[in-house]
């Protein structure tokens, strides 16, 4: 509420964190080294976090402009095949056909690469792929929605509609990307074999040093003027109107970011897995990544980290323990958080508080007890 | 006062047949301190949002000393100096009140502005003395929505004056205020003609005979001017007590 108290929760927020960056880039490593951590753990926990990415996108969108994107999934998958064109090409001449380039374009009926295709042999360039083309789908796409002032459940059903549409696209084969199947196979990154468990390791800690870094830059921008003036459209866009400012090219500065951040989490997501298809091009993947948010904590950079991470686990517990329900379980989950905890996981704390002021005032401790003899008596205190 | 800097020339808008503005001229000079006053549905606040972008004439012109409103959208005419404070307050309430008027100072409003902006200690000190102006020095740090409905009208007006407008259109001020609260309004608005053109869209007849005693009073009646003059003036009108003072509430 008030500056001072929040620069101290902040202070805790960022020890917290740098505590548990520690843990999970330094200290995890190094046990998955010693064979204590599986491999098995390492690849999951690196999935986590590139979910955790997209989870960001979702929230500097939905939780600090007020724009539901529901087109994350699409900016997602769109970061995966544009590394998933360079792992292709690294598959070399080791495909089922045996031929020089990826086998569904054998299959296809071509014998030399597309045009589009060359440069994909460059990792800086597919890298810059990544960024470049949501950036740019983002770009076009925003520009004439913000500028027509599409926005609340208009703005989400467009944003659907251009990943169901991209989708349809992406099932086609004559696109060149795989058709259905997608892209899978891969064999090598940057020249190392992308099964060994060193490789896994390492791209676990990208993702970790990924999300790391776009929570420090989300951290800078919120304390920036320009967060000011998100959080204010978020608010009240037409005092921001009226205050002389151009809401629509803070929402597409925005839009774009939130793009190119949801593409990395796909790119660094793609090699982890192993496998990118059109079926994660669908509007009910950013709703999930939806879900995360809520169930973590609107409106704070923290919580979408950690809803995406907490569904995730119990998505991976519950769909083995009980594979008919998870769904269920999910949906009940996300009711519960919306109607009793609307500030999400992370507001927990903050609503314990109370209760367990009252829990401890049932059982006094000493201290209490000897400046407030009274209270003792008046408590049950059976339990002592 | 030779030239008005604000011209309403011939302006009409309806909404679906009904019309909410017609043929209506109006004319406002600089350091003016104009009052306007109407029964409900005369079009004062379609009024307001043709001169500041929210809505389109379907004829006529509105110029702002050189600049012609009606192409501008709502950011552009903010721009060259004509500030609203809407009806009901509106300010940001997730903000406190000193980063509610850090957003609604003068000066650039770009995207890569506001990035790496950094604020100036003139800035640090213009924000002081509107704190003090407005009576929220001590509640500087709180949030906007912990403000009574009173206190979140001055500091909207506080925004406004950040911005140093050259007009500002304030749509009643006085709504939801206690009378002490009132009465200090008046006064500050009646502080701030000359240095600023304000027009002041309000029903309280004891607020605008504070602040309307030596100024002017327009009277709009079915989306155009019906009357225009002195206070005292628009008392005696026997057209105006007919549909406005004579109906309803009011005045000795």
């Amino acid at each position: 509420m008030i500056a001072q108290p929040d620069n101290s929760r902040l202070k805790t927020e960022l020890i917290i964190a740098g505590m548990i960056a520690f843990f999970m880039l330094v200290v995890m490593p190094i046990l998955n080294a010693q064979g204590i951590i599986s491999n098995f753990t390492i690849n999951l926990w690196g999935k986590y976090l590139s979910y955790a990415l997209l989870a960001i996108s979702v929230d500097l969108l939905w939780g600090y402009t007020g724009l539901l994107s529901l087109g994350q999934a699409l900016f997602f998958t769109l970061g995966g095949y544009m590394h998933g064109m360079y792992l292709m090409r690294m598959i070399g001449d080791l495909g089922q056909y045996q031929q020089p380039i990826p086998d569904f374009l054998v299959f296809l009926g071509w014998t030399e690469l597309p045009n589009f295709w060359k440069p994909f042999s460059s990792f800086p360039f597919a890298f810059g792929m990544v960024l470049l083309v949501p950036g740019i789908v983002a770009g076009i796409f925003g520009f004439f929605a913000f500028r027509s002032r599409i926005k609340g459940v208009y703005f989400s059903i467009l944003t659907q509609a251009l990943t169901y549409a991209a989708a349809i696209m992406f099932f086609r084969n004559n696109l060149l990307l795989g058709g259905n199947n997608g892209f899978t196979d891969f064999k090598f990154i940057l020249g190392f074999d992308i099964l060994s468990a060193t490789t896994q390791r390492w791209l676990y800690i990208a993702t970790g040093v990924t999300l790391l870094g776009v929570y420090a830059l989300c951290r800078w921008l919120s304390k920036t003027k320009f967060g000011l003036v998100q959080r204010a459209i978020r608010d009240g866009e037409n005092r921001v109107l009226f205050s002389g400012y151009a809401a629509a090219d803070y929402k597409l500065f925005v839009f774009v970011l939130s793009a190119m951040i949801a593409s990395v989490a796909g790119a660094l997501y793609v090699p982890q897995v192993g496998i990118i298809n059109p079926g994660e091009m669908v509007p009910a993947k950013s709703l999930e990544a939806v879900v995360w948010v809520a169930v973590g904590g609107r409106g704070t950079l923290v919580g979408p980290i950690i809803g995406a991470i907490f569904i995730n686990v119990l998505k991976s517990w519950a769909a083995r323990a009980f594979p008919d329900l998870w769904l269920f379980l999910l949906g009940g989950l996300f009711i519960l958080v919306v109607i009793f905890l609307p500030g999400g996981l992370v507001s927990l704390p903050e609503r314990l508080r109370p209760v367990w002021a009252k829990i401890r005032s049932w059982f006094p401790s000493r201290a209490v007890a000897v400046t407030a003899p009274a209270d003792s008596d008046s408590n049950p205190t059976k339990l002592n | 006062m030779s030239h008005p800097i604000l011209n309403v020339e011939d302006v009409s808008k309806s909404y679906d047949g009904f019309k909410a503005i017609s043929d209506l001229n109006f004319y406002l000079f600089e350091g003016e301190l104009r009052t306007v006053i109407g029964p409900n549905g005369a079009g004062k606040s379609t009024f307001f949002d043709l001169i500041t972008g929210r809505a389109k004439p379907d004829m006529g012109r509105i110029q702002f000393f050189e600049d012609d409103l009606t192409q501008l959208n709502e950011y552009e005419i903010n721009r060259l100096g004509i500030g609203r404070k809407f009806q009901a307050p509106s300010v940001y309430r997730n903000h406190t009140v000193w980063e509610n008027l850090l957003l609604s100072l003068s000066g650039t409003r770009g995207v890569f502005a506001a990035l790496f902006h950094r604020l100036s200690s003139d800035q640090r000190d213009r924000i002081d003395e509107l704190l003090k102006l407005i009576r929220l020095d001590e509640k500087r740090d709180l949030h906007a929505e912990q403000l009574s409905h009173g206190e979140k009208q001055w500091l909207e007006i506080g925004m406004l004056l950040a911005s140093d407008p050259k007009v500002l259109l304030i749509d009643e001020p006085a709504a939801g205020m206690t009378d002490e609260e009132t009465h200090r309004t008046g006064e500050l608005l009646l502080s701030l003609a000359g240095k600023h053109s304000l027009v002041v869209v309000e029903h309280d007849m004891t607020f605008v005979k504070q602040i309307a005693q030596d100024t002017g009073v327009t009277v709009l009646h079915q989306g155009s001017v019906l009357f225009e003059g002195k206070f005292d003036e628009v008392q005696a009108n026997p057209q105006v007590r007919e549909v406005y003072l004579g109906r309803g509430k009011h005045e000795p």
